[in-house]
């Protein structure tokens, strides 16, 4: 039988990017009427003169997938791949512009958490708001009322004006009313990153009991990959608004992780004329643990003592470390007018888990002739971090071989 | 298992199913937005009753005491208060649910629901306040000891009309805030042009007097002239009751609303990609 929770089919989103100097955000009246004007006065010329700068632009192209009940499917891509767009039309919050999507049971979509919430009310109230909002019956909230305040750790200020609340406890109100919600599709977007490292537990601890035993369907889109792989069993990568892959949660992630191949082939040169044609990252090297960066040059003009380096900094753009051709020289030195591959190997890559960027740069040996910000961007799996580890950003990125010892 | 379908160009087939099934978060946001209007304010829901007390009184003396204009054998403040209540309901519906998309843009962007829902529970609090400063209106009767006669049992039904009008108008409004932000701007105009263009410090009786029969009737192509005149009728004015003017506004009224809602559901899809 055709058993289905999510089922999408073709599924496609078009946006019309208008492409004026104004830089207006908005739609003023006055441009409108003014282009039917000229439009009345002006003949064709102004209107079609105007839909030119019309560009359409697919967040979303042709998507196609089948959730079965219960399954925890993860949706994972980069910054603009489509994922928070898939969400918004799974929620049906806008319109697909083809395809169809056909959805089996209550569907619940946490897209934000604390939609609705407004300072002046109490957080009792909120509680109730914030409950409609997510699609809750008043019944239903009063039922969980306790259970709510209890998780959200608010029980003294619940008739205080949430404006009045820290950060902190305000998120956590926010995700206690959505942790308990009850639907038999749940889409959630990476509202799990809030709060302390404590109530970030806490809410991992609840998700899994929401997917895990609650038998529930759920789509989950994060960033943090250890994340998807202990909640989900299936997962999606979207890129460009395309699937690439679909399939086993384990084969996804690791497509995603090292598919920062494909983001290194991304540096091509913008032009003929630049001297530094690409740049790739050995994958294999990579999950080994190794760093091998390749360069491709061609020299079109005279450079007198041509000089490579690159630098590899973390994703807030912090340099870490970097290696260039005067620091370590190599044995056959690049000679002017000729084209070649420079290649830079890091036997060691003493990074943590983390996304990292390398930039490239080519000087005469005293001043820069080219540069290349962020040439590649990775993913980096190191086989040293632990699953629930302390993230990086508060230990800093760089991984020391260290030892501990305990003594009785 | 009821299966929902979402396809290209066929969002609303469970439209009206679906405002059923809201309507607790339609109750929650009238209900959040009425606690929210006199938080922290000191006098609170007094604000209510304030505002059209106040520019009644200042109508008094600008159109009767000044102007002598006459008012259809009611004491001048029953005249000008009665009229006023309608006239605020309208005006600050019009003001409030136009804005009310915009205000409600997160909610828009990251949740579904009949965005209906938002500008309706505008218009719902701004009608809150027309019932309580109709308590002020029971007092005055009882101050000028008069004695409504019991036309005054149709006030419910005028009362209706006056929400229609004003709900047919923020729809039109609110969803062209929404794309058009110039509507921010003309709102307040409109309201404060209406004032005078409405028959609130004046008999529309008088409009006709000075203009001509044909003049006075298409002064009630502006609904609220119809819902004015319909007040005073059923509080006790000596005013002849004018069907024919009282038809056209029913007659603009339900035009305005059902092109409204028109207009409202066809754009309501992009709301979320343009807000």
């Amino acid at each position: 039988m055709d058993d289905f929770a999510i089922k999408v089919e073709g599924l496609g989103k078009k946006y019309l990017l208008q492409h004026q100097a104004t830089g207006r955000r908005y739609t003023a009246l006055r441009d409108v009427l003014t282009e039917k004007a000229k439009a009345l006065f002006g003949g064709q010329k102004s209107a079609t003169g105007n839909r030119k700068s019309v560009e359409e632009f697919w967040a979303l192209k042709d998507v196609s997938f089948e959730i079965k009940p219960g399954e925890v499917m993860g949706i994972i891509g980069r910054n603009g791949a489509g994922k928070s767009t898939l969400l918004k039309l799974l929620s049906r919050i806008t319109e697909p512009s083809t395809g169809e999507i056909r959805l089996r049971g209550r569907v619940a979509s946490l897209l934000e958490v604390g939609t609705g919430f407004h300072p002046e009310l109490t957080g009792r109230e909120n509680i109730f708001l914030n409950g409609a909002v997510l699609g809750m019956h008043r019944a239903e909230i009063r039922s969980k009322f306790d259970e709510i305040v209890a998780f959200a750790e608010v029980e003294k200020f619940l008739d205080t004006p949430v404006k009045r609340y820290s950060s902190g406890m305000y998120v956590r109100l926010a995700f206690a009313v959505a942790a308990h919600l009850e639907p038999e599709i749940l889409i959630v977007d990476e509202v799990l990153a809030v709060g302390d490292m404590e109530f970030q537990k806490k809410c991992l601890g609840k998700m899994e009991q929401v997917s895990g035993k609650g038998g529930r369907t759920v789509l989950f889109v994060s960033h943090n990959m250890d994340l998807i792989s202990k909640l989900c069993s299936r997962a999606i990568l979207l890129h460009a608004g395309e699937i690439e892959t679909a399939g086993a949660v384990e084969q996804v992630t690791r497509e995603y992780i090292t598919n920062s191949g494909k983001l290194s082939n991304k540096f091509t040169a913008a032009n003929e004329t630049r001297a530094l044609r690409w740049l790739t990252l050995d994958q294999d090297a990579l999950i080994q643990g190794r760093l091998i960066i390749k360069i491709g040059y061609r020299f079109s003009s005279k450079v007198v003592n041509p000089t490579f380096g690159i630098v590899i900094y973390t994703e807030g753009g912090s340099p870490i470390f970097g290696s260039n051709t005067l620091y370590h020289p190599p044995t056959v030195r690049p000679v002017d007018g000729q084209e070649g591959e420079a290649t830079v190997t890091f036997e060691v890559l003493p990074l943590w888990s983390g996304r990292y960027s390398i930039s490239v740069w080519l000087s005469d040996g005293w001043s820069p002739i080219e540069h290349q910000e962020s040439a590649v961007v990775f993913n980096f799996v190191s086989i040293h971090t632990p699953l629930n580890a302390p993230s990086p950003k508060y230990v800093g990125p760089v991984h020391l071989p260290a030892n501990w010892t305990i003594n009785k | 298992m009821n299966e929902l379908v979402i396809k290209a160009g066929k969002a609303e087939r469970h439209y009206w199913a679906d405002l059923w099934r809201f309507r607790e978060l339609f109750f929650f946001l009238s209900w959040r937005d009425i606690l929210v209007r006199y938080k922290q304010t000191v006098i609170g829901v007094l604000w209510a009753v304030l505002k059209p007390l106040l520019t009644t009184m200042v109508f008094m003396v600008v159109f009767s005491k000044l102007a002598k204009m006459p008012t259809e054998g009611m004491p001048p403040a029953v005249f000008i208060y009665v009229a006023m209540l309608p006239w605020q309901f309208f005006s600050s519906a019009l003001a409030e649910a136009s804005n009310s998309l915009i205000a409600n843009a997160n909610m828009i962007s990251k949740i579904y629901f009949p965005r209906l829902v938002i500008p309706a529970s505008a218009v719902i609090v701004c009608f809150v306040d027309f019932l309580i400063s109709t308590v002020i209106l029971a007092g005055l009767l009882a101050w000028y000891h008069d004695w409504p006669s019991a036309r005054v049992l149709w006030l419910p039904l005028f009362t209706a009309l006056a929400f229609l009008a004003s709900f047919g108008i923020s729809l039109w409004l609110a969803a062209l805030n929404v794309k058009y932000r110039d509507f921010r701007y003309i709102i307040p105009f409109i309201v404060q042009f209406g004032l005078f263009v409405s028959p609130v410090g004046f008999s529309s009786a008088t409009v006709r007097e000075k203009c001509g029969d044909l003049a006075g009737q298409l002064y009630a192509l502006n609904p609220m002239v119809g819902v004015i005149n319909a007040f005073r009728w059923a509080l006790g004015s000596n005013a002849p009751f004018d069907p024919t003017a009282l038809l056209l506004s029913v007659l603009v009224t339900l035009g305005l609303l059902f092109s409204g809602l028109k207009y409202f559901r066809a754009t309501e899809k992009a709301f979320a990609d343009i807000i």
